[in-house]
């Protein structure tokens, strides 16, 4: 793909210095390269797709905040230490509805990056998003969350501040939420620090997107004793959206235009934004109640045992 | 001065509660040889250092409760290998090995029983087991447990050690901390009390879980207790943690535990704690 994608800029960089026509060349050489990617993403490995979620140009939080919604009121802050930009949150519209979005949010080049510290939130980005919920809790706001994040991040200053019982909190306080949750995986769901967004009556997927336990580098590194053996990890953690679908877990697969999210950024979001739309007002056609017994009831099932 | 430094004691996942069936034991704490019977009777602490020696499930139990108060439930729920796992060697041998090592179906046990004669309701992790990790089984049972205690009205004590999320049974192990959260906001509306004490070593999703949502949270001396482990975070940050760090007092330090006990203080503390938070009127 790479390779037809340089003859392709090769191709018109030639016809802009000379002025030559070369839409015939042009064409076939397009569509030769439609037929290949449309191929390579059908049968994209595990692997492949953790790389597709990951891809550098692939849409974020942000993004989808410009394409999907109006009217967005970003909130900061956690109100105790400061304000974690690797999760933003606030107010936004949805074909006019008043909701609440909350998503992890990666930066676009390096400076970006150590700003939003590569979507890896600190305790207090977790806190500001329950302060956000709670915030929807109380005007009866529906909840979007979305997910994409390599984890929570791992460092001192993270342990001192109690990432983990910031997660755990948040676990426990969406299950108690009267407001309708829904969350979309739209990157990398990377263990505790996605599921810290993530519980919600619907749990949507992006078709590129991954949601797993643990990376399949550090799957490997502590199982076959080396990362090298990411690709075997990918594929036993059964971390796509379609094996999520398949063991129960991910309620709705959102399809992505061929060639992946990062292809076509306009039209992700607009199959995003109809998803959204659907699965909001599903929602609240429930009261409160229903709603909530359903959500217990969704999690109480999940997992895989046998009795005696 | 690189040769001056403490050599670092590396992880060990080896068992410590499979202590030599030897007359005398070693502390690990000290080095001080002790009798192992007398160090039984004193909950495997040592009684010149405090070394708090790693314990078995049944010790806890033993430890915890009123004498034969305990009334197991769901003992013989097993895994499934959801994912049909295999790294090096296949999930169902390692569980097959595991329930040979321990003599139990998975990393936790829970049951009925009375500390103190209050009723409670009691989970006790066992590290032996896969790490002590949390899977299917371990969520599903903790969940069960939670429900007994809404339903016949029991404090909930969990004793965590665990490494984390059972990485073999893939997103489902992931989905149990969002699951025993979620039967611990049902506690925690009903306003029932949760104990959670926290051993050694308590790490992964298990702390960034139930572990960590006590109404009151206790831990033994000396134990690590995080949410990532000091290797991950080492090679993250890439420097050397300091000494203490993610150890009990650092905890204590930090605001994330209601007290620091010695483990044989361990019964008479949560029964008095218990009879502070149990069958007040909820208004």
């Amino acid at each position: 793909m790479v390779e037809i994608q340089e003859q392709i800029d090769g191709l018109l960089d030639l016809a802009e210095r000379k002025g030559i026509d070369v839409s015939g060349e042009l064409s076939g050489l397009r569509q030769k390269l439609e037929v290949i990617r449309e191929a390579t993403y059908r049968n994209l490995r595990p692997i492949d797709q953790v790389q597709v979620a990951r891809h550098p140009r692939r849409p974020y939080t942000c993004d989808y905040l410009e394409r999907v919604f109006t009217d967005w009121i970003e909130l900061h802050g956690d109100r105790a230490f400061r304000d974690d930009a690797a999760i933003v949150g606030g107010w936004a519209r949805l074909d006019g509805r008043s909701v609440m979005v909350i998503g992890h949010q990666k930066g676009r080049d390096m400076k970006d990056n150590l700003h939003r510290n590569f979507g890896m939130p600190h305790p207090e980005g977790y806190r500001k998003a329950l302060r956000l919920m709670r915030l929807a809790e109380k005007f009866g706001r529906p909840v979007i969350t979305f997910i994409d994040t390599p984890g929570a991040y791992p460092g001192i200053g993270a342990e001192k501040r109690g990432q983990a019982e910031a997660i755990a909190m948040n676990l426990r306080e969406m299950a108690r939420l009267r407001v309708p949750l829904v969350s979309v995986v739209i990157g990398e769901g990377g263990s505790g620090g996605a599921l810290a967004l993530g519980v919600t009556d619907r749990i949507l997927m992006l078709e590129h997107s991954v949601y797993s336990v643990i990376s399949p580098e550090g799957c490997a590194a502590i199982l076959w004793r080396s990362a090298d053996h990411r690709d075997r990890a990918a594929e036993a953690l059964k971390l796509t959206s379609s094996d999520l679908t398949r063991l129960g877990i991910c309620d709705e697969v959102i399809p992505e235009p061929a060639g992946g999210a990062h292809a076509d950024w306009d039209g992700t979001a607009t199959a995003l934004g109809e998803a959204l739309r659907r699965a909001v007002t599903e929602l609240q056609a429930l009261d409160p109640e229903q709603r909530m017994a359903a959500r217990h009831a969704k999690y109480e099932a999940m997992g895989a045992w046998q009795e005696a | 001065m690189a040769w001056f430094r403490k050599p670092k004691k590396p992880l060990t996942s080896s068992d410590k509660r499979d202590l030599p069936s030897d007359v005398f034991v070693k502390c690990d704490g000290c080095g001080e040889i002790l009798y192992r019977e007398k160090l039984a009777q004193g909950g495997y602490v040592c009684p010149h250092c405090a070394h708090h020696f790693r314990i078995s499930a049944d010790a806890y139990i033993r430890l915890l409760l009123d004498d034969d108060s305990f009334q197991e439930t769901e003992s013989e729920l097993t895994s499934a290998d959801p994912l049909e796992f295999t790294d090096l060697k296949p999930y169902v041998d390692r569980l097959v090995a595991a329930r040979k090592k321990t003599g139990r179906a998975d990393a936790i046990r829970t049951g009925r029983a009375t500390l103190e004669e209050i009723p409670v309701a009691l989970g006790v992790m066992d590290f032996a087991f896969i790490g002590g990790s949390m899977g299917s089984v371990v969520g599903e049972k903790i969940a069960r447990l939670g429900r007994l205690a809404l339903e016949e009205g029991r404090p909930l004590i969990l004793v965590s050690a665990s490494g984390g999320a059972r990485m073999m049974e893939g997103i489902y192990s992931l989905m149990q901390m969002a699951k025993t959260s979620a039967v611990l906001a049902r506690l925690h509306e009903a306003g029932l009390p949760f104990v959670s004490i926290l051993t050694h070593p308590t790490t992964g999703g298990v702390t960034a879980s139930f572990a960590m949502l006590g109404d009151v949270n206790l831990v033994e001396p000396g134990a690590l207790v995080g949410f990532a482990g000091p290797r991950v975070i080492e090679e993250t940050i890439r420097q050397e943690l300091p000494d203490g760090f993610q150890r009990a007092e650092f905890l204590l330090e930090h605001g994330m535990v209601d007290q620091v006990v010695d483990r044989r203080e361990l019964r008479a503390t949560t029964a008095r704690l218990l009879r502070h938070m149990n069958g007040g009127p909820r208004e």
